[in-house]
């Protein structure tokens, strides 16, 4: 789960991890507002949505007076921002973030995540913050320093210190730069975070440390453990069907293709969606019903396939293994009973309780299309779309 | 023969008395595996399925099991998986969906030093088909025979079983590793333990985007591997997804797509299906 960078900083000053001072906006009169009360004479305003690369999409204005900052926010609000992280749509900016300046000496990047590879959370440092971090670590990858931390999520204190000396930082500065990653490092742990990213991290002209962005994603699978985190999900920053297949414990994403798809298990579901593009069609959506979804949950999953216009044919396909056939059948059956299915449904079931399943649907005179295999159904979906694009 | 699960191996259910436990525990004791009883904290001393339930998996082993299958909610299964390799079991099969993943770095780290085997979590088990199956998977689309399988993904496991069984091959032991980022028995393993069993002549890889499991063992079978193998990796056209920021993306290190994947596997001789619904015919060309 992602939050924004204004929520991510309210963690951060909780936690004792620097940040400047800001105060959100959802107005252009309250961005000057919140300039005036924060005082100074340098101000950022700084677009709220789940995506990075802001700055590059203009997402990020300086400001040197109460005006600009008012016309800053005008243009932001209500505008679709595209950045290199969003898609050509862009994403709706609803608020802005405005911040105290500060006087930057150096910009440098600091990042945590998980790493599959020594099963444990590192930590990875950089001297060269800023956007092109990623062509950085792909041409120079030792210019990426890291650290891990230890299996109970502690970053030993020599750990951290070899990472601030690698950034070249003197002075105040490596205490300071230490303290910030052994406290970055708890909140990450404590918080269950899959991503904290601060890009840039900033040392100032008097020697501080502080985060001038903050990202933060949160591992949805700890949120039980947090309830108070799981508040600060921003669903209208979500795709609405996603929104809504989160909510009914769906996985789902939506796609521009004709054929809708139904799958459990993510494997599957790829292997589905590739199958059709494979036999010259797209697929509307990537949905996994997942191992344990009861026949409310597959009843939900159709009305969200529904709900999207550009499908033309829905593709079921189910090996059942913890998901029994039957329930699968039964929420074929109830969400065809709720909604109208307007468009041809082709429907492979293999897999535990699969005569029942068959058994249920042969009885319920619903008009659907039968598939041996996969290769089948695919095909047979595409044509009962229209054939290939 | 077979890889980690045979004739001797007798299974404790942790969560046994859970809708999902019991579910398919049953479906385990249809197939004729050996199932001594299961253990939920609290609820020792009662019985389910005609089965003794335990309030630990020490007394589980006490009395005979030496593998255990994890049905324990997310919340609770970290604690469960440590609690059977505390209690000695040669072999747990995590199927539990949706355990914190740092729940998972420190569930590692407390495997490190143990002879316990940790299989999963976040998949569907392992079965020695015609012996027995710990696990989800539907044991009627199996057959004995000489074809090991293994998946990073449940239901894709089955496709390829089912795949391989309508070719008229049966498989020798067969397993998802589960999808999760940390998981207890690497790619690598298996294929290694396929290639020592004299009862496997040719496998199965099935693998997805995401990671570097699928390169590193495709570097493993370059290597190491003499039997003939058959790879397929889900996710082609799986879109990039909208991200924040780009720590994933630094961490990847470019490693990680499909087509990357499967570059890898064929540079390492394995026999790339491009179909998913083609596993068994591009075995059956192989064999």
């Amino acid at each position: 789960m992602n939050i924004h960078e204004y929520q991510a900083k309210a963690l951060f000053r909780d936690y004792g991890v620097a940040t400047q001072q800001g105060q959100l906006a959802l107005t252009a009169g309250e961005a000057e507002a919140a300039c005036k009360a924060l005082g100074g004479e340098l101000w950022v305003v700084k677009a709220q949505v789940h995506a990075g690369g802001r700055g590059k999409g203009g997402g990020i204005r300086l400001c040197r007076t109460p005006d600009e900052v008012h016309d800053a926010a005008e243009a932001l609000l209500g505008s679709q921002l595209v950045t290199p992280q969003t898609g050509p749509e862009g994403v709706a900016v609803r608020a802005v973030y405005v911040e105290a300046g500060c006087d930057i000496a150096r910009e440098l990047y600091l990042g945590m995540v998980l790493d599959r590879d020594s099963e444990r959370m590192v930590m990875m440092a950089s001297t060269e913050g800023g956007v092109e971090i990623e062509e950085v670590a792909a041409a120079t990858p030792e210019k990426i320093l890291k650290a891990y931390l230890e299996p109970d999520g502690v970053l030993p204190v020599e750990a951290a210190r070899e990472l601030a000396q690698g950034l070249a930082l003197e002075g105040k500065q490596v205490d300071r730069a230490v303290e910030f990653m052994l406290t970055l490092a708890r909140l990450g742990q404590e918080l269950d975070c899959s991503i904290v990213e601060i890009n840039p991290l900033v040392i100032t002209s008097d020697d501080r440390v502080i985060a001038l962005d903050a990202k933060v994603n949160f591992d949805d699978s700890a949120l039980f453990r947090h309830p108070e985190l799981a508040e600060l999900r921003d669903t209208a920053a979500e795709e609405p069907l996603e929104a809504r297949a989160s909510a009914a414990g769906l996985n789902y994403i939506k796609l521009d293709g004709q054929i809708g798809c139904m799958v459990n298990g993510a494997g599957l579901a790829m292997a589905t969606m590739d199958l059709i593009k494979l036999h010259g069609s797209e697929p509307a959506n990537f949905l996994d019903v997942g191992g344990g979804a009861t026949a409310e949950q597959v009843t939900e999953g159709f009305r969200i396939i529904l709900s999207d216009p550009g499908v033309e044919a829905i593709f079921v396909n189910i090996f059942g293994g913890i998901m029994r056939c039957d329930f699968i059948a039964e929420g074929i059956i109830t969400a065809a009973r709720d909604v109208k299915i307007g468009v041809p449904l082709v429907v492979r079931l293999e897999g535990t309780n699969v005569e029942l399943g068959r058994k249920m649907l042969d009885e319920s005179g619903l008009e659907l299309i039968t598939a041996g295999d996969m290769d089948d159904g695919a095909r047979k979906a595409i044509a009962a779309a229209g054939g290939s694009k | 023969m077979s890889i980690w699960l045979d004739g001797d191996s007798r299974v404790v259910v942790q969560g046994l008395t859970g809708r999902n436990g019991q579910f398919h525990a049953r479906q385990m004791l249809d197939y004729g595996t050996p199932v001594v009883g299961g253990v939920t904290p609290g609820k020792g001393g009662q019985e389910c399925l005609g089965l003794p339930v335990w309030d630990t998996v020490a007394e589980a082993v006490d009395n005979g099991a030496n593998v255990s299958c994890v049905f324990v909610p997310p919340r609770f299964a970290a604690g469960a998986i440590c609690e059977a390799v505390d209690a000695g079991v040669n072999l747990v099969v995590a199927i539990t969906e949706g355990i914190p993943a740092l729940d998972m770095v420190r569930t590692k780290a407390h495997l490190a030093d143990t002879e316990t085997r940790l299989i999963g979590p976040n998949c569907p088990g392992i079965i020695t088909p015609g012996t027995a199956k710990v696990g989800i998977m539907p044991g009627h689309i199996h057959q004995p025979g000489d074809i090991g399988i293994v998946s990073r993904s449940g239901t894709l496991t089955y496709e390829a079983v089912d795949q391989v069984t309508r070719i008229g091959r049966g498989q020798s032991t067969c397993l998802g590793i589960g999808g999760d980022p940390i998981i207890g028995t690497p790619f690598i393993d298996v294929l290694e333990a396929f290639e020592a069993d004299p009862a496997t002549k040719a496998m199965v890889m099935i693998g997805e985007i995401g990671g570097s499991a699928e390169e590193r063992a495709a570097e493993f079978v370059r290597e190491h591997v003499s039997k003939p193998v058959v790879g397929f990796i889900a996710g082609r056209t799986a879109p990039p997804g909208k991200r924040m920021g780009h720590a994933g993306a630094i961490i990847a290190g470019g490693k990680g797509t499909a087509a990357a994947k499967m570059e890898a596997l064929r540079k390492a001789g394995i026999a790339v299906a491009e179909n998913p619904a083609k596993l068994g015919e591009t075995l059956a060309e192989l064999l």
